[in-house]
């Protein structure tokens, strides 16, 4: 086996030279410990995922949902791995592999910091330095999470440039592993990068559909009709569709974030949203060429989300490719949507997600109780919205666990009265 | 036969200079290329600002994000490049996206094309190895644009000899690991690289962390054909005191040191 730089026309390896010997020596490093399981690396991944972090992760039929939207829903419980997201999947892989290459030092960005404290429990668990780079807005807005990456020992350095959020930290990042080449791995956070970083990223990940994949067709005694992650980088996304995408009658829906619309700010070269799947136009940034927010001369737009670990301007090159491939159904939700799922499921199924899987759950909403109801969602996609797309037997990527966002949820529920949202009212009086 | 970048180097070590257009305005910039370029620059280096620099350090990161901020554009950009009145070439150096975004159709041929109408001579895009270096070599050659090429401490053999088989104009060689900006010693990485350099057909230039006289001087002496600063002017720039007379007079110090680096002869310094 062999590893391919190119999704389609997408992917590539547009990176200094500086990182150009590190790049080929990791797609060697990958190649022989990955794909051909040198030295036993898979074996001990495996074990690992398994035994520190928890794998294998249930595949649940959420029953209240079911019912609301009248056909099957399964959640993939990613929000149970250890670390309380699908992100220790790539860490743990990466670690390892940056130990069985001899490298003694790894660096990693961070947007929503749930990467950084993966990689920062990888770390510690595998006993090799580690130093996260975090952009200054992210580092207020995810503070619980910085305190994990601290008390895992991971020196987290600020990043003051920018909007402060994970473009600038992967800048950052960059370069820094151009400084410390040869000792330093760069564990990137999603399946972007030059190659192999999306390729790998997407086979440690993989394990999320694999087991999905198994687990539905013992519960619901066959495949589904399809499968619904959110979409930022896209590691989730392609870590719960890939055993999928042979099966061409299941039907993948990668939902963006839509922040507050599809619009751009020329003005101050901004994007309200995060959907580079739904709206961004080809080019090259961070290593690849992919789908980006950028204006017409080709500088990058930031990007908003109230998550903030989808609020990133590009998207993996493979997804891209199987966007343009009509594969992949490239969705989005808003905000507000966002917010009013994560309250839901709370209440409904007992599970606090993460704001970022929030939005799946939201495009569920939309698409399946349109026709259970017979209303159409709000902020509608023109054409590929139908929910009897979505079929009745559907899984959803839950991809993280909420008790980081509470802060952001309380606060922003608040501001934009957000009807699902529970009264605070308690906190109020005393003394 | 040789061209008008590789002809730079004919007479004396070169000193090439690099500010960011646009940093702090345009009008500005052309003021500073040509104090530049009466201090002794054989060759100006023009920063085309790029939202994500991956390749530099603060100082020249402050310059990019003023000079995005005051407006410039790769369509300003070539437009002051085409008023800019210096007897000597310029190169842009710039990341890959703008290059492979500009004109109706996305390419990097609309971009080089005018380019080279805009009289730019040759490129430097630090985000673009060799690997994925194709198209736009295609095209430079065709408008008779030099492709740039840097060499890292980093670099293998194998991958020096395929940037040295389409390399024009001169060699980048990155006088150590990181990013961009001035530091106060010259690193072992230098001499090592223009070592292996040594049977390179073309000029060989050395960048990243020049930024004094004595620099300047020891990378000749060690067998460079020119010197690169960037985050030195850059510092001039920012400062905004001055500005011109002093540019003129740090290229000009520069430049001197280069030529002494010519003048001594070359001592085994090292084993």
């Amino acid at each position: 086996m062999s590893s391919e730089p190119k999704f389609g026309d997408y992917g590539g390896q547009y990176v200094p030279e500086a990182l150009m010997p590190a790049v080929e020596e990791l797609t060697d490093a990958y190649e022989r410990y990955v794909l051909k399981n040198e030295d036993g690396f898979v074996d001990e991944f495996r074990r690992r995922l398994a035994d520190f972090g928890g794998r294998p992760t249930p595949l649940q039929r959420a029953d209240a949902l079911s019912e609301r939207y009248d056909r099957e829903i399964y959640l993939k419980r990613e929000d149970l791995l250890h670390g309380g997201a699908h992100k220790l999947n790539n860490a743990l892989g990466q670690v390892l592999l940056a130990k069985y290459m001899g490298k003694d030092r790894i660096v990693a960005e961070t947007g929503a910091g749930q990467h950084g404290t993966a990689t920062a429990m990888a770390a510690a668990h595998l006993d090799i330095d580690c130093e996260i780079y975090m952009g200054r807005t992210d580092i207020n807005r995810q503070r619980p999470n910085v305190f994990r990456m601290r008390i895992h020992d991971a020196a987290v350095n600020p990043v003051e440039m920018g909007s402060g959020t994970l473009k600038e930290a992967i800048n950052e990042t960059m370069r820094d592993w151009a400084t410390n080449v040869e000792d330093t791995h760069y564990v990137i956070g999603s399946i972007v990068g030059p190659h192999p970083f999306p390729q790998m990223v997407r086979d440690f990940q993989s394990v999320i559909s694999e087991e999905a994949r198994e687990q539905i067709r013992e519960k619901a005694g066959r495949l589904p009709d399809s499968v619904v992650a959110c979409a930022g980088g896209g590691s989730n996304t392609m870590g719960a569709f890939h055993e999928f995408v042979d099966d061409e009658a299941v039907d993948l829906y990668a939902v963006e974030a839509g922040g507050s619309g599809l619009t751009i700010d020329e003005e101050n070269d901004l994007a309200p949203h995060s959907a580079s799947l739904s709206a961004g136009e080809e080019g090259v940034l961070h290593g690849a060429r992919t789908k980006l927010l950028q204006n017409p001369d080709g500088q990058i737009l930031e990007s908003h989300s109230v998550s903030a670990g989808l609020d990133y301007s590009g998207v993996g090159p493979e997804l891209a490719h199987l966007v343009d491939d009509d594969r992949v159904t490239p969705v989005n939700v808003g905000d507000d949507a966002a917010l009013e799922a994560f309250h839901r499921l709370s209440k409904l199924e007992g599970i606090i997600p993460a704001l970022e899987s929030s939005h799946a759950l939201a495009y569920l909403e939309r698409a399946a109780r349109s026709v259970a109801d017979g209303s159409s969602g709000e902020q509608s996609e023109p054409g590929d919205d139908s929910a009897d797309e979505l079929g009745d037997l559907v899984v959803v990527n839950v991809s993280g666990r909420g008790d980081k966002d509470l802060d952001t949820v309380i606060e922003e529920s608040d501001a934009r009265d957000i009807d699902a949202a529970p009264s605070m009212e308690v906190f109020n009086g005393g003394e | 036969m040789a061209s008008e970048i590789e002809a730079a180097f004919d007479d004396d070590p070169a000193l090439i200079s690099y500010v960011a257009a646009g940093d702090p305005d345009a009008e500005s910039t052309k003021e500073y290329v040509r104090a530049l370029v009466r201090g002794g620059a054989d060759i100006v280096e023009l920063g085309l600002p790029f939202s994500e620099p991956i390749a530099e350090g603060s100082t020249i990161q402050g310059a990019i994000r003023r000079a995005l901020e005051a407006g410039m554009t790769p369509q300003t950009y070539l437009d002051l490049v085409a008023d800019l009145d210096v007897d000597v070439p310029l190169v842009c150096m710039t990341y890959y996206n703008l290059i492979y975004q500009y004109g109706d159709d996305r390419g990097v041929e609309p971009f080089v094309a005018a380019a080279a109408e805009a009289g730019i001579a040759g490129l430097i895009v630090p985000d673009l190895p060799v690997d994925e270096s194709d198209p736009l070599k295609e095209a430079c050659d065709a408008h008779g644009l030099d492709l740039i090429f840097m060499v890292a401490p980093t670099t293998t053999d194998d991958r020096l000899d395929r940037m040295l088989a389409r390399a024009s104009g001169f060699v980048y060689v990155q006088g150590r690991l990181g990013t961009t900006g001035a530091r106060s010693d010259v690193s072992d990485e230098t001499h090592v690289s223009l070592d292996r350099l040594d049977a390179a057909d073309l000029p060989k230039a050395v960048g990243f962390g020049i930024s004094e006289r004595e620099h300047a001087r020891e990378i000749v002496a060690g067998g460079a054909d020119g010197v690169i600063v960037g985050s030195a002017f850059v510092d001039i720039v920012a400062s905004q005191e001055n500005v011109a007379d002093r540019l003129e007079a740090k290229a000009r110090e520069l430049k001197a040191g280069a030529v002494e680096g010519a003048e001594k002869v070359p001592e085994p310094e090292r084993t």
